[in-house]
């Protein structure tokens, strides 16, 4: 035995099936790796469940599975986007987000370093948005059964009293507006991968939206709708609320916020960047005479949305579930719903 | 962005558009080769915008439209060998063959990748030496020179272990059966800007001259398009036909001389299949002889594949100008993007897809 070795984990620089066997590895792996980071009083237990008193009220829950490829991109990592994505799941719905669960799934043979810095990046990412990951979960699976790292998380908020927040209560009139620039998320990463030769400084956006959301139903807590445009970008978005409440949508294609070098990216590769993913942004459906409200605390939020928030469009009577597109040219066109998934593994 | 924003101008886009109202005294066909022209139009509105008295007819410069269903069978059936990559440009992967499509053999577990250039595809070759790697190599001439350049490259390195299926079409022959054929459908041509970039225009000029047509070289952006169907108006209306370049700033009258030699080294004028309009004499090009051990067709004997079409899809008359797709009684019904009969429905250039996607949904 070498009784050198000052920590049981150097002797492994990468998982190994037994870091998930549940045996000695297992506890070191979450000794070292995980509780470090992500301790708290009801983590460190290490009880099969974390037991959470909540104040009564109604709660929100949500879970989402991270896969994203490269884990680490312009901007971000695998870690805080799952942290962030269901945050932003939570606080869309008028929560306030308090507890994620981590689960990971790790292939056999990655580097614990990389595992490392993703952990710190997601209790960065918990830290300043001030939730607790409260129980988690580590498999292990052999070499080229997984890519590397896939992470599963839950989370629990409790709603803020006085919301009503649903994609079906679009109403005539109301305006819609984004936070902030679109597409820079799935360009990030598009533009980070193997193949595409070519260089760019487009980062990904991916931030914890619950800070915003609290600032704007603080001032306007009549908003009737709220989603964070993710996988399908903001056409997805935009037709699930137009279906969902059985109303109209115009937009004004003028009024899109688009950062140049994801138009350009997206021109060269042929991508419509209103399909294109977004981490830390949110669509807002609100009645039309709040609108300017909204839109002024989006922009004094110089963290996470900005000058580039926008009022994109409004809510009408008619073509009922159907998103139309007003072109600078005066014509209109159809916002199909995208088909299907043009950017693989973008989360 | 420079030379993008100044052709999506509203106002200039209004202004040309006043000055197409103010020539027109009587009804044009004019067809826009390319399905990149189709798309934007369609994106933009550019045909619920002119006046009544135009009408656009799209045409079957959508390289993904016009690949033969044999084409798209024959690479089924290569990539469901085992030892083969079959990679390809993403559109492809979606285009129905007679049973399934690409993505489809994909989760089947053929390794089938997109790639965005055919020396991607040749990386792939020459790092793994033990797979053999077949690029789905179809265009029109803006993508013969890089597939040219591929089996040049392999060959310079001795990447025995890459080859290209190839389904590549030139515009003119197209044209020329669009003209000469009965129905008479189109008066004038938007000429297919990218395409002109490697083949310039000189050839165009016999065709305006025997066809009594005016074509020009047109780009993509809506002040590009309304640019060019300005000038076919002009000179139809004047009738004062011939070629004249819309697209000077990319075009020129010789096109791009370095690309063309290189595609004549690799490849030689052969007939082709075009899906839905048929066999176009001396309409496409295949790999010269001396290149036969990249050309996928023989090192699979895979050309016995000859499959037939769904009886419903009318998109050779729709590639051909002949009937929009709103005119097929398939369209919105029995083909939809996500379940496409015809190749028109399925790429972002195609003219069904565009039709749907847009604004013309049954």
């Amino acid at each position: 035995m070498d009784l050198h070795c000052p920590s049981p984990l150097l002797r492994h620089e990468t998982i190994q099936m037994a870091h998930g066997a549940g045996g000695e590895l297992s506890r070191e792996l979450t000794r070292e790796i995980f509780l470090p980071y992500l301790g708290n009083s009801m983590l460190n237990v290490l009880d099969d469940q974390a037991k959470i008193s909540l104040d009564s009220g109604e709660i929100a829950f949500t879970t989402d599975t991270f896969v994203v490829a490269p884990v680490f991109f312009p901007g971000g990592d695998i870690g805080d986007l799952a942290v962030n994505g269901t945050v932003n799941d939570l606080a869309v719905g008028g929560a306030i987000p308090l507890y994620l669960s981590a689960g990971f799934v790790l292939e056999e043979g990655y580097p614990l370093s990389d595992l490392r810095r993703i952990v710190t990046s997601m209790a960065e990412a918990a830290g300043k948005t001030g939730v607790q990951v409260v129980t988690g979960d580590t498999k292990v699976v052999e070499k080229g059964q997984c890519d590397g790292i896939f992470i599963n998380t839950s989370g629990i908020g409790v709603i803020r009293e006085g919301v009503d927040i649903s994609c079906g209560n679009l109403r005539s009139g109301d305006s819609i507006i984004v936070s902030g620039t679109l597409g820079d998320h799935g360009m990030a990463v598009m533009t980070a991968r193997e193949g595409l030769s070519f260089q760019s400084e487009i980062t990904s956006d991916t931030a914890s939206l619950s800070g915003l959301i609290s600032a704007i139903l603080d001032e306007v807590p009549q908003i009737h709708a709220m989603r964070d445009p993710t996988r399908g970008g903001l056409a997805a978005t935009l037709n699930e609320l137009a279906s969902a409440s059985g109303a109209g949508i115009v937009i004004n294609e003028a009024s899109l916020p688009i950062r140049s070098d994801v138009q350009g990216a997206c021109e060269l590769l042929g991508i419509d960047p209103l399909t294109v993913a977004n981490e830390g942004k949110v669509v807002v459906a609100v009645p039309q005479d709040s609108a300017e409200i909204v839109l002024q605390i989006m922009q004094q939020d110089s963290e996470v949305s900005g000058s580039h928030a926008s009022i994109i469009g409004n809510v009408v009577n008619d073509h009922p579930g159907m998103v139309i597109i007003r072109t600078p040219l005066g014509s209109r066109r159809i916002l199909e719903m995208p088909l299907g998934e043009q950017l693989p593994r973008i989360c | 962005m420079k030379y993008i924003d100044e052709y999506r101008d509203p106002d200039r886009a209004r202004r040309i558009l006043k000055k197409i109202k103010d020539s027109v005294t009587r009804p044009w066909s004019i067809m826009e080769i390319c399905g990149g022209q189709t798309h934007s139009i369609i994106r933009n509105g550019i045909d619920q915008l002119l006046p009544d008295a135009i009408r656009l007819v799209h045409g079957p410069g959508c390289p993904v439209c016009v690949t033969p269903l044999e084409t798209l069978d024959r690479a089924l059936s290569i990539a469901e060998r085992p030892e083969v990559v079959l990679a390809s440009f993403g559109d492809m992967l979606r285009v129905p063959g007679s049973g399934k499509d690409l993505l489809t053999a994909r989760s089947e577990g053929a390794d089938v990748r997109v790639v965005y250039s055919p020396l991607e595809a040749l990386a792939i070759a020459r790092d793994n030496p033990h797979k053999e790697v077949v690029f789905l190599a179809i265009g029109f001439e803006t993508t013969a020179p890089g597939n040219a350049m591929a089996v040049k490259q392999a060959a310079k390195e001795g990447l025995n272990n890459f080859s290209e299926l190839v389904s590549q079409f030139m515009v003119p022959p197209a044209m020329k059966t669009i003209l000469s054929s009965e129905q008479k459908t189109v008066e004038g041509f938007l000429a297919a800007g990218h395409v002109c970039t490697i083949t310039g225009y000189e050839e165009y000029e016999s065709i305006a001259e025997k066809y009594h047509v005016p074509i020009v070289p047109t780009g993509f952006e809506p002040v590009d398009i309304l640019s060019g169907i300005l000038r076919v108006i002009e000179m139809l209306e004047s009738g004062r036909l011939g070629v004249f370049n819309e697209y000077s700033r990319v075009v020129s009258r010789e096109g791009n001389e370095v690309a063309r030699k290189t595609v004549n080294e690799v490849f030689e004028v052969a007939d082709r299949q075009w899906r839905g309009i048929g066999v176009i004499p001396q309409s496409g090009i295949r790999l010269r002889g001396e290149f036969s051990s990249f050309d996928a067709e023989k090192k699979y004997d895979v050309a016995h594949i000859q499959p037939d079409e769904s009886p419903l899809c009318r998109s050779g008359e729709v590639l051909q100008g002949i009937i929009n797709p709103g005119e097929c009684g398939a369209f919105g019904k029995e083909c939809t993007p996500l379940d496409p009969l015809g190749a028109p429905m399925v790429s972002a250039e195609g003219t069904c897809a565009a039709y749907y996607k847009y604004h013309k949904r049954a």
